[in-house]
């Protein structure tokens, strides 16, 4: 009467089901040498880095997961900012709560720009069957120091580049980081 | 009592309201409310009784014949977030809230729950992303034809039970610093009693009295600061039979810190008439950050005895001093006369959040037992008992899972419980048939890494990020166990696949009741433990069960609506980050059982 034995082993095959699916889109993505998933700020693949901080394409910051699983320093910290900032409301590692949605899905859609503007000014979504409101960070340095860690981190869950719960390894924290760091939250 | 039926008592309820009212309050003072709170059929405060026992002396419901309980009717609130609390219910009338925007209904009895009147208030809705963890609301509280809320927006309000109407709404606190109203209020003669939330945006946390005639504030007692803010005596009151001294708080922080300190008191208070004391607990210290917060940070993590008229403090006793964990201290103090070392002696007992529950003489503050309730915790070996020692009463804490002892930016790793609590605001019960407390527990540990933060008033000021995980090995988030509070031990438990986020109900019968955040309503055997029915109301269930009488039959009434907490931490399940890679899944995932929304679940026995 207490476990629901067969319930969990139809919710395991899935999971098993869909992580082989995952592993297998992955080998395609790797052999043909182009990432075939786009989030809402376009291609995700890191191409440059400024003392590393990584970059796509178009110049907006992006994560870098080296084969071994190490993440870079932003992805790393966006983690830890997330988990004390956001996690309250929109659950742990991105995915969501009943109280406030699951970013790394709303990341799929969600450019930068976007992104940075939600989080500076908030949102508001009240009517007769719901009360949804994310407040204006625009103030909170805890948040707007690490905003571009914290886009990193989640724009990396979006892409399923990196898993739940803490990321393993991460690359040394770079000077620049610090320095940046130090001078925002004063 | 009449009950207003259809529009002409409504309109005639609002025009003679404010004379009704004068005349109730003399005819029906207060101090009715502890004869009120024996009898059984009603349910005439969110703690049941002032003792908090949540102890029914309805006995139609028995192990016998409760396997045979149904639905009876159900209502909807409306409202989706997480529903913490239970209905009143006082005579012909059931009065339930929400959680934002709070809307209160008052629901006919004889009519299987039609609406006679709803009060919903116009709440900006800035409010919401200031709570913490949902915008819940523990309930209402009841005096003299009067109805308490404490608003999310800290505005507290008196309604008139009859019609709904406001009679008098005070503002207790600011919302734009962080402070909002979640808790229910609690009433003795003519004070109501409310607390504050916010501990994670850097409030400092109080008890204030009002009057229920006018709403005017009594007293104020803060969790930190002077010797005068906090309502202390330094000679007279005393913490395990010592006087506290002189500025017993300042001389625990270092610099301002306090007056951003945490302290928060949310949770259920209780009271007893004979010593004319209140009881409550006090919670976490701001920030989560042990490191910019040096000292032991009283009076966090305390418990508080005051007096209900002037709110002295006769007693306080800090459970974890300088909290490295986020172990609030709020959970409810429950009041049995309980028999230890061959004498009756008044106790107060207590399930903190940090995993012991604790034992002491509620008149003395004397500390008799502590004792982890679930065998998981970690954290410390236990609390010196030993009255000779420097560390007399004080936890002794394990270096390893001590986020504070490896400093900022150190994950410390596999800490038990975890910052949810072996237990958290979900009730226990207590049975005086029986002797023994029933306790929904939490069975979860945590990874727990501080760091430097920055303040701005309304802005969450945690200073850490944790992971959540059941113990190794295991995989059951929760336990519902019964405890003998004189020997510090389990009698019982009965695993559960998620925490127990819903308060117990001990009844006569000996049906002990809870919910379960898959859903479902439970009934076990209250000497065993055995389970011996069980329901699955429309969603997850973090409210208080409760049971009344209603024309000579008995009932069992619950508020289902998954959220709060519970809702945020296990919605799409927990993953155990020491499990190595490759580990499949996670664990249970509430979103596989439960959806949003909230309902009040009432059943019966058939027939009658």
């Amino acid at each position: 009467m207490r476990g629901r034995p067969t319930g969990q082993t139809t919710e395991y095959t899935v999971h098993r089901f869909l992580a082989t699916a995952a592993v297998l889109a992955a080998a395609v993505c790797f052999s043909t040498a182009a990432y075939a998933v786009t989030d809402g700020s376009g291609d995700p693949t890191a191409v440059k880095s400024d003392d590393g901080k990584w970059v796509d394409k178009d110049g907006t910051p992006t994560f870098k997961v080296a084969p071994d699983g190490t993440v870079d320093w932003y992805t790393y910290a966006g983690f830890v900012r997330y988990s004390s900032e956001c996690l309250r409301c929109h659950g742990p590692d991105g995915v969501g709560s009943t109280y406030a949605p699951a970013l790394m899905e709303s990341m799929r859609r969600l450019s930068y720009s976007d992104f940075y503007m939600v989080v500076a000014s908030g949102k508001k979504d009240v009517s007769a069957s719901q009360n949804l409101v994310m407040p204006s960070n625009g103030e909170n340095k805890n948040v707007m120091c690490y905003i571009d860690a914290i886009y990193v981190y989640l724009r990396s869950r979006a892409d399923d580049a990196v898993g739940r719960g803490r990321p393993e390894k991460h690359a040394p924290k770079p000077a620049a980081y610090s320095k940046a760091e130090d001078q925002c939250m004063g | 009592m009449q009950r207003a039926s259809g529009g002409f008592w409504l309109t005639a309820g609002t025009l003679l309201s404010s004379q009704l009212l004068i005349s109730t309050a003399i005819a029906q003072p207060s101090d009715d409310l502890a004869k009120m709170q024996t009898n059984s059929a009603n349910v005439v405060m969110p703690t049941i009784t002032y003792d908090n026992q949540r102890y029914s002396g309805l006995n139609q419901i028995t192990p016998q014949n409760v396997g045979k309980l149904q639905v009876a009717w159900t209502f909807s609130t409306g409202v989706l977030r997480g529903h913490e609390g239970a209905p009143l219910v006082i005579g012909d009338v059931m009065y339930v809230h929400a959680p934002f925007p709070n809307t209160v209904f008052a629901l006919d009895l004889n009519h299987d729950g039609k609406i006679l009147w709803k009060y919903e208030p116009k709440q900006d809705p800035n409010v919401i992303p200031v709570m913490c963890c949902d915008t819940v609301n523990r309930g209402l509280a009841y005096s003299g034809g009067k109805l308490f809320l404490h608003q999310a927006d800290t505005t507290l309000v008196a309604l008139d039970a009859k019609t709904g109407k406001v009679d008098w709404s005070v503002k207790t606190g600011d919302p734009a610093k962080g402070e909002t109203g979640t808790g229910a209020p609690m009433v003795v003669k003519d004070k109501v009693y409310v607390g504050v939330s916010g501990g994670e945006f850097g409030v400092r946390g109080w008890v204030t009295a009002y009057s229920t005639a006018d709403g005017k504030q009594i007293w104020r007692a803060w969790s930190e600061g002077t010797d005068q803010d906090l309502l202390v005596d330094p000679q007279k009151t005393t913490e395990l039979g010592k006087p506290i001294g002189a500025d017993s708080s300042l001389k625990s922080w270092e610099g301002d810190q306090w007056k951003i300190g945490g302290g928060a008191t949310w949770g259920w208070y209780s009271y007893d008439p004979k010593l004319n004391l209140i009881y409550y607990g006090s919670g976490n210290p701001s920030t989560w950050n042990p490191k910019q917060r040096p000292g032991d940070n009283k009076w966090s993590m305390t418990i508080f005895a005051r007096d209900a008229d002037t709110g002295m403090a006769r007693w306080v006793y800090q459970m974890t001093p300088h909290d490295q964990w986020d172990y609030d201290g709020v959970n409810e103090m429950i009041l049995a006369d309980q028999e230890i070392g061959g004498r009756m002696v008044p106790t107060l007992v207590h399930f903190d959040r940090n995993g012991l529950a604790y034992t002491l003489n509620r008149a003395t503050g004397e500390l008799l037992v502590a004792a982890k309730y679930d065998p998981a915790v970690n954290w410390t070996t236990g609390v010196d008992m030993n009255k000779n020692s420097q560390t007399y009463g004080r936890p002794n804490v394990v270096a390893k899972y001590a986020p504070g002892e490896a400093g900022e930016d150190v994950n410390s790793q596999g800490i038990c419980p975890a910052a949810l609590g072996s237990k958290d605001e979900q009730p226990a019960a207590y049975s005086p048939e029986t002797k023994l407390f029933y306790v929904p527990t939490n069975h979860v540990c945590m990874d727990y890494e501080p760091f430097r933060v920055s303040y701005t008033a309304g802005q969450p000021y945690v200073g850490a990020t944790l992971a959540m995980y059941p113990p190794p090995g295991q995989t059951n988030m929760g336990n519902f166990i019964a405890w003998d509070a004189t020997k510090g031990k389990i009698m019982w438990s009965d695993p559960e696949q998620f925490s127990v986020w819903s308060g117990a109900m001990a009844t006569k019968g000996g049906v002990v009741f809870y919910g379960t955040l898959e859903g479902y309503l439970k009934a076990v055997d209250a000497k065993t433990g055995k389970e011996l029915y069980r329901f699955k109301t429309p969603s997850g269930i973090i409210g208080n069960v409760i049971t009344y009488e209603h024309k000579g039959k008995q009932y069992v009434a619950v508020l289902s609506g998954i959220g709060g907490w519970a809702g945020i931490g296990l919605a799409a399940g927990l993953t155990d980050p020491h499990a190595g890679l490759g580990a499949v899944g996670g664990y249970a995932a509430l979103n596989n059982y439960t959806a949003l929304g909230g309902t009040l679940t009432v059943f019966s026995l058939p027939g009658g």
